[in-house]
């Protein structure tokens, strides 16, 4: 017999069993599972956007375990802790990007890269978390919505390490940041007046941060405004993989069959640009499953944070969700050439970058925040 | 004043985070829907465009050079075939700076420094994909340099190309040429389309004539590239299909030349300045086309460098010159017997008429004295003699009772003044002088006296070595004319099969009294006999040598003066030349030899013609026969120049 009623049994012991270790391990199950739906994705369209290098593919794999041993390791931190050193880790933040900014190397033509001598990393990265914790630990005792006063202190801890990271120059990451803290603000009610105010001082500010801005920066906002003025240049990386997208039409080249991505016609195929790859070789239909993966994953993450208990956790949660959801809208608007070229990785697809890192440490975070529930009354 | 103390209100707050919550969750899914949206744009609607697009960027099209025929001498020898070399060549557009790229490799020797601006222009001016070749064939030393530094230039490659190799070398070179790299000036001329893929092409010679026959027909295959421009082999897994249009290679081409006669004949010009042609009469082939000194045809078709170029353009005795085709020279005494064909065919002199040889003619009514070559003259004479002893003052006589408009027709149905046709270019046609030119030319009347000097071949009279040759061979035949050709048969490529080609028979000189062929042959006969002018250097031939001797004037003496050999600077010192034909009653083959300032035509142009009829005509080559060298380059077994 087929459904006898041991096997059910056995199954519904296994799946109780897997629960408590989960809920032991304080992880959520549908988001990690989701989660994993999208790392294994990833990897699957990376073996092929590599060009078949096993070497790249594997150190994807080792990043991917030192990221998943982040993420279980952060879960267990203990909800207060994480909120105590908030600002802790935002204070070193910002002084490691000074760091950078004085002592730093520099790697692609942009100084991102402290050397500690053992590892070389991004303080950038760090604010990826340290931002947004920051700004909850900020309005977790106060009365919310925030006061204008607490909006003009919650700018400021958000634009100084964003203008730092900017500098740097890294506008991906500077957007990243900056977007995790102004998400901070907008979850805990900021005032849709000040919002609208904001929009309209950035729209005034266009001009002036164009004055600022590096030539490459203007280069590429000047090619998404019609790519085809720098077929060769800076329009190059739009045009390709517009093209790589559209000859893949609905289902695609097939795996490992890309024209544009296997002769190299794509730039940073494996990388930033990947999404093209997935376009071509598994067409509309591979692009738009991964981008179902990504709102299940935003969904998942958005009802946890709703469910969570204090206010703190609740931001933090809401603005990591938000985040991960700017981060793929952000790459697939890019490379699908509705938004200007920023270096911003497809989340959990995009071979090497401590993206991958910090952004399951971010979910490792919100699983401590949400899965450390204190019972009503014990 | 008191500030308001606001109280945290959980409830309000958890509800303000789920509407927004909520709004940011309903935003983050109608952006993502528009990116979905966006896609099916490029995918579903726009996909036919796309699809094509990545067409274009990955299939390329690959020209097929055809293989370049080969050439064969008369004895089935080859004589220009093709060898692999190894030829580093530049595609434009995948180099930023082309100039740059240039210099460096200029720096690591790789390019002749002073080839860049003609090959930067070359870049220029050709096709941006195709590649340019730089250098046709590389050295081992060379292909090592390169592989150290490849990773600086991208763009230059190393291809393995069939480039032309001639194993005789520098032999026949004036009448085989040469193939060289395309040149600006070609490209203006030629159907890029055939050329795609060919870095030679026929610059002189043959090689140029037969360029149509030679090429043959460019092929192109579709090749899959990469970003880079690079060949790849398959896109992931699948292969795809590709086009291929094969390309035809060219004919190949037959010659009358031998080149065991060849030799000889070069042989026998060596240290010299001179030409030989060496012409069948019963067909015009031509078994002989020598000028001294020659050059190596190899170093243009692997690559000459402008040092080494300047060297054969600059050099006194011109080796880049063509002597027997393009050097044009007083005939001399060699066009005696012509005369004397005049003078019967006009009935201007009966052949037995003995006419009285003092050592000097004199116009009726002038003082002026044409002297003999003998200073005290052949005493009485008549034609025979007057040809086998090389009789001025006859021939003085004979000129001026035919008159320049008789000599001007007789000599150019001889073909004097007018190219011969000779199936190679460049010929050029002498001049055979006329009333009506020198009027045009010096705007003066014709003189006696312009006729008298005619009638020994000086004066205006200038000849090619193959105008003299084919004289010759006409007289041998007796009147019948054939057009003298290098190319006796073709192979076509695509069927193998060999058409031989007809004589190109032209109009024969036929004869009032054919009798009178007779008169003529026997008069050049003595020339081999005792009392001629050659007899010493035809002295115990098996067959019999018809021959005249020439010896013409390059510097004017005095009225009075003694021409002497060493108060001549060498280059005033005249020229020697020989025409013969042997066997004298059935003859096989003809020739004309002349020496620039070799002096006198019976002492030194006469033995080598000797050496040329007894290779031909006893099979006496000359001991060292030329072994053809090894091509240059052999492709070794495993090679990897392609990344």
């Amino acid at each position: 017999m087929l459904f006898d009623a041991d096997a059910t049994s056995t199954t519904r012991r296994t799946l109780s069993a897997t629960g408590r270790i989960l809920r032991g391990l304080h992880l959520d199950g549908p988001l990690l599972a989701l989660l994993g739906a999208v790392v294994a994705f990833g990897l699957f369209v990376l073996y092929s956007a590599t060009g078949e290098n096993l070497a790249q593919w594997i150190s994807q794999l080792e990043r991917l375990a030192l990221a998943m041993a982040a993420l279980v390791a952060l879960a267990q931190v203990p909800p207060s802790w994480l909120r105590r050193i908030s600002p802790l880790l935002y204070g070193i933040g910002v002084v490691l990007l000074i760091a950078v900014a004085v002592h730093g190397s520099v790697g692609n033509g942009a100084q991102r890269w402290l050397d500690l001598k053992v590892v070389r990393f991004q303080p950038s990265e760090i604010m990826k978390l340290a931002v947004p914790m920051m700004c909850a630990w900020y309005l977790h005792e106060r009365p919310l919505p925030p006061s204008l006063r607490d909006v003009v202190v919650l700018l400021v801890i958000i634009v100084v390490p964003a203008a730092l990271i900017a500098k740097q120059p890294d506008l991906g990451t500077a957007l990243l940041v900056g977007s995790a803290g102004l998400l901070v603000l907008f979850l805990g009610g900021m005032s849709i007046w000040i919002i609208l105010l904001g929009a309209g001082a950035i729209a005034a500010v266009v001009p002036v941060a164009w004055h600022f801005m590096h030539d490459y920066q203007r280069q590429r906002v000047l090619t998404f405004i019609d790519p085809s003025t720098d077929p060769l240049g800076a329009g190059y990386h739009s045009i390709q993989s517009q093209i790589a997208i559209g000859s893949g039409g609905l289902f695609g080249k097939g795996w490992m069959n890309g024209s544009q991505a296997q002769l190299e016609f794509l730039p940073e195929r494996s990388t930033d640009f990947i999404f093209a790859v997935i376009g071509e070789e598994l067409g509309l239909l591979g692009q738009a499953f991964l981008i179902g993966l990504y709102l299940a994953v935003i969904g998942r993450s958005l009802y946890l944070s709703a469910e969570a208990q204090n206010t703190y956790a609740r931001l933090v949660c809401g603005s990591f969700a938000l985040t991960f959801f700017v981060y793929a809208f952000v790459n697939t608007g890019m490379v699908s050439g509705i938004l200007p070229v920023v270096g911003v990785p497809l989340p959990l697809v995009s071979y090497g970058g401590t993206a991958m890192v910090t952004l399951l440490a971010s979910f490792g975070v919100m699983m401590s925040l949400v899965g450390h529930r204190k019972l009503v009354g014990a | 004043m008191r500030r308001a103390v606001r109280i945290k209100d959980h409830w309000g707050e958890q509800r303000l985070f789920f509407g927004r919550t909520l709004f940011a969750a309903i935003a983050a899914a109608v952006l993502l829907v528009v990116v979905v949206g966006r896609l099916f744009v490029l995918q579903v609607l726009w996909h036919e465009y796309y699809a094509d697009l990545s067409q274009g960027n990955r299939v390329r099209l690959e020209p097929l050079p055809p293989d370049r025929g080969l050439i064969y001498d008369a004895n089935g020898t080859v004589i220009a075939e093709n060898t692999p070399a190894y030829q580093l060549e530049l595609t434009p557009e995948q180099v930023t700076d082309v100039p740059d790229t240039l210099h460096r490799l200029a720096e690591l020797g790789l390019v002749d420094a002073e080839q860049v601006p003609a090959l930067s222009r070359l870049a220029r001016s050709g096709r941006k994909f195709e590649a340019l070749p730089l250098r046709l064939s590389m050295t081992d030393t060379d292909m090592a340099t390169f592989s150290v530094h490849q990773h600086e230039f991208q763009g230059v490659e190393i291809q393995t190309r069939l480039a032309r190799w001639y194993p005789f070398g520098a032999e026949g070179v004036h009448a085989l040429g040469y193939v060289a790299a395309i040149s600006e000036d070609d490209l203006k001329r030629i159907d890029r389309d055939e050329y795609a893929g060919s870095a030679l092409i026929g610059k002189i010679g043959l090689e140029s004539a037969y360029e149509q026959q030679l090429h043959g027909t460019a092929g192109h295959r579709q090749v899959l590239v990469n970003a880079q421009g690079r060949r790849v082999d398959k896109l992931g897994a699948v292969p795809v299909h590709l086009e291929t249009l094969p390309s035809h290679a060219g004919n190949d081409l037959f010659l009358g030349l031998d080149m065991r006669i060849q030799h000889v004949a070069e042989q026998g010009l060596a240290g010299k300045r001179g030409a030989i042609v060496a012409i069948r009469p019963d067909t015009g082939d031509i078994v002989a086309l020598a000028s001294v000194p020659t050059y190596d045809p190899n170093k243009f078709t692997r690559g000459i460098s402008s040092h080494e170029y300047a060297a054969l353009r600059d050099d006194i005795d011109r080796p880049l010159f063509n002597r027997a085709l393009r050097g044009t020279y007083p005939p001399g005494s060699t066009v005696k017997p012509m005369m004397a064909l005049a003078g019967l065919e006009y009935g201007a002199i009966d052949p037995m008429t003995i006419k009285e040889c003092h050592g000097y003619y004199t116009l009726p009514g002038s003082t002026h004295h044409y002297r003999d070559w003998k200073k005290n003259g052949h005493g009485a004479v008549d034609m025979r003699h007057a040809i086998a002893t090389s009789c001025d003052v006859y021939f003085y006589g004979l000129a001026e009772l035919l008159g320049i408009d008789k000599l001007h027709e007789a000599m150019t149905t001889l073909g004097f003044g007018k190219p011969t046709g000779v199936d190679v270019g460049g010929e050029r046609a002498g001049l055979m002088p006329s009333q009506e030119w020198k009027m045009a030319t010096y705007k003066q009347q014709w003189y006696p006296g312009d006729t008298v000097i005619v009638g020994i071949g000086q004066g205006y009279l200038l000849a090619t070595p193959v105008q003299l040759a084919h004289a010759a061979a006409v007289i041998a035949a007796r009147g019948k004319s054939f057009r003298p050709r290098l190319v006796t048969a073709v192979r076509d490529a695509s069927t193998g099969t060999v058409h031989k080609l007809p004589p190109v028979a032209e109009t024969p000189l036929v004869l009032k009294d054919p009798g009178m062929w007779d008169v003529i042959v026997d008069g050049m006969k003595m020339v081999t006999e005792a009392g001629g002018t050659a007899v010493v250097a035809t002295r115990g031939t098996p067959y019999k040598i018809a021959a005249k001797t020439g010896t013409a004037q390059v510097f004017s003496l005095g009225q009075d003066e003694k021409y002497v050999a060493k108060n001549v600077a060498e280059r005033l010192r005249d020229h020697a030349l020989f025409i013969a034909f042997a066997p004298a009653d059935n003859p096989k083959l003809a020739i004309a030899v002349l020496i620039e300032n070799g002096g006198h035509g019976g002492d030194v142009a006469a033995p080598i013609a000797r050496r040329i009829f007894d290779a031909y005509l006893l099979g006496k080559y000359e001991p060292d026969v030329p072994t053809p060298p090894p091509p240059p380059t052999k492709l070794p077994p495993n090679v990897a120049v392609e990344h």
